[in-house]
């Protein structure tokens, strides 16, 4: 079992550690709805080193990505970040990732703790080109620094004006003069930071973050809370909203598939599932009975079961129980009724136009 | 004989025979995180141990609540399916759950003591 370099502070903070994509990371630190509301309210930061980094250089560095993903890299400019997909030859998922473009011949890619290893070796399986894939998951820590107060915050670490660094968008940088990588990115559906660095100054930084951040009502938070955070904003986790059996115009991401960019894999079947129309799309809906819907259950229409939920929980922002689940296209529209099996019961619930939550810019 | 004493399950349920109370421990609630929705068995209905009396759900996880001993379902705590958070905050006292007819003479076979049950947990891996 791996340790990011961040778990002893989590046992000084009293988190409860749970093994999760092979690490022991932290499910929370007392009370996941406080920790959600930290971020959607003030701040929260997270500690989420386990997820995976390769970096992509080489002259032919943008062929290669541009290859093995969907959306299109070569409309990036430096410094810019894009959310992207590796996709199978059937066009579903192998796994979503952000790409980073950090120069002309030098990209980082971030994936999923969970994928990581079965990523790199995709992706260098695939790897025709003048350019080397290395995976340097193991040296770098991430610390993400989400809520409507992270800015501020932040600004206390670096010598600049942080407006400067727009949504999606990243510098290389020192913060709390810890030489790292400053992304306005997030998994939470609120303006926030990711911070790559050493796993040596990792503690150093998040110890200054929760130090610094006592007067902005700072939470550290777990996997649950960064859970129900994505799921309020509809942000997919693979695994669970999307995987090898799904793709991602099913999933509703056809904004990352950009079939013009020239050859990919998954290419032919997207463009053939699109001129087609898909059968299936992935929807939100909110229980109207009783219940919290989970991972798995089943989910009918009428008599006839159709498929099950891909994510469940009770959201605590709002205040409801809200899912996800891929529906028939015909039984897709807001306001469609179904039904969801829990313990027993079929338990009505309909579906409701996401995201659920959408932060006020 | 009245039991005045707290009894647990291995399920970590406690019971007070003497008010017939029953709920779910102070290391139960720890590890279930936050508590959002409580469903209960039916008022009146005559439960044997073992039996599930209720499904507490917390953000994260779904989990079966077990009768600590055979009885009748007397009451149900309105105060914790109005505000199910009641049992995080105080499980063994006003965040109760059920309240079972005990049949006397009440047995305590299988039930531990608290320091019993203290022990018990420093034993389960964390």
């Amino acid at each position: 079992m791996k340790k990011t370099a961040l778990y002893e502070e989590h046992i000084a903070l009293g988190a409860k550690i749970v093994e999760f994509a092979g690490f022991l990371m932290p499910l929370t630190y007392g009370s996941s709805i406080e920790e959600h509301y930290a971020v959607r309210t003030a701040v929260g930061i997270f500690d989420v080193s386990h997820m995976g980094e390769f970096t992509i250089e080489g002259d032919e560095a943008l062929n290669y990505i541009q290859f093995v993903t969907c959306n299109d890299v070569s409309k990036l400019s430096k410094f810019q970040v894009h959310y992207n997909a590796f996709l199978t030859e059937k066009g579903t998922f192998v796994d979503d990732l952000l790409v980073y473009k950090k120069g002309d011949k030098e990209y980082l890619l971030v994936v999923n703790a969970a994928n990581t290893d079965k990523d790199f070796n995709w992706i260098t399986s695939k790897n025709k080109f003048n350019a080397k894939a290395k995976n340097i998951s193991d040296q770098i820590s991430q610390i993400a620094i989400q809520g409507p107060l992270s800015q501020e915050l932040m600004q206390n670490f670096v010598g600049f004006p942080l407006e400067t660094i727009k949504y999606y968008r990243f510098t290389q940088t020192e913060v709390a003069s810890i030489p790292a990588i400053l992304s306005r990115t997030g998994y939470t559906g609120e303006d926030g930071f990711e911070v790559y660095l050493s796993n040596e100054d990792a503690p150093k930084l998040w110890k200054l973050l929760l130090k610094e951040g006592e007067k902005y009502g700072i939470k550290p938070c777990g996997l649950v809370a960064r859970d129900t955070l994505r799921l309020e904003a509809k942000m997919a986790l693979y695994g669970n909203d999307i995987d090898d059996q799904h793709t991602p115009l099913e999933a509703g991401l056809e904004w990352i598939v950009k079939l013009d960019k020239g050859e990919f894999i998954g290419r032919d079947v997207l463009v053939k599932q699109k001129e087609e129309g898909v059968k299936r799309v992935l929807c939100g809906f909110e229980m109207l009975g009783p219940g919290i819907p989970r991972h798995n259950y089943d989910v009918y229409i009428g008599d006839e079961k159709v498929s099950s939920v891909t994510s469940g929980s009770y959201a605590p922002f709002l205040k409801k129980n809200i899912g996800l689940c891929y529906l028939p296209v015909e039984y897709s529209k807001v306001g469609q009724e179904i039904d969801i099996l829990i313990r027993d019961k079929r338990v009505k619930a309909q579906v409701v136009p996401t995201p659920f939550y959408k932060r006020k810019k | 004989m009245t039991h005045h004493t707290i009894f647990f399950t291995k399920t970590h349920e406690w019971i007070l025979p003497s008010e017939g109370k029953v709920g779910i421990s102070n290391y139960a609630q720890g590890r279930l995180g936050d508590i959002v929705y409580i469903e209960l068995t039916a008022q009146g209905k005559e439960v044997k141990k073992g039996d599930v009396i209720a499904v507490i759900e917390s953000v994260k996880t779904t989990s079966d609540i077990y009768a600590p001993c055979d009885g009748k379902v007397l009451e149900l705590n309105q105060e914790v399916t109005s505000n199910p958070g009641l049992i995080n905050q105080d499980p063994e006292g006003a965040g109760w759950i059920i309240k079972i007819e005990v049949k006397e003479p009440f047995s305590s076979e299988g039930l531990m003591s608290k320091e019993e049950y203290e022990t018990y947990i420093k034993t389960l891996s964390e």
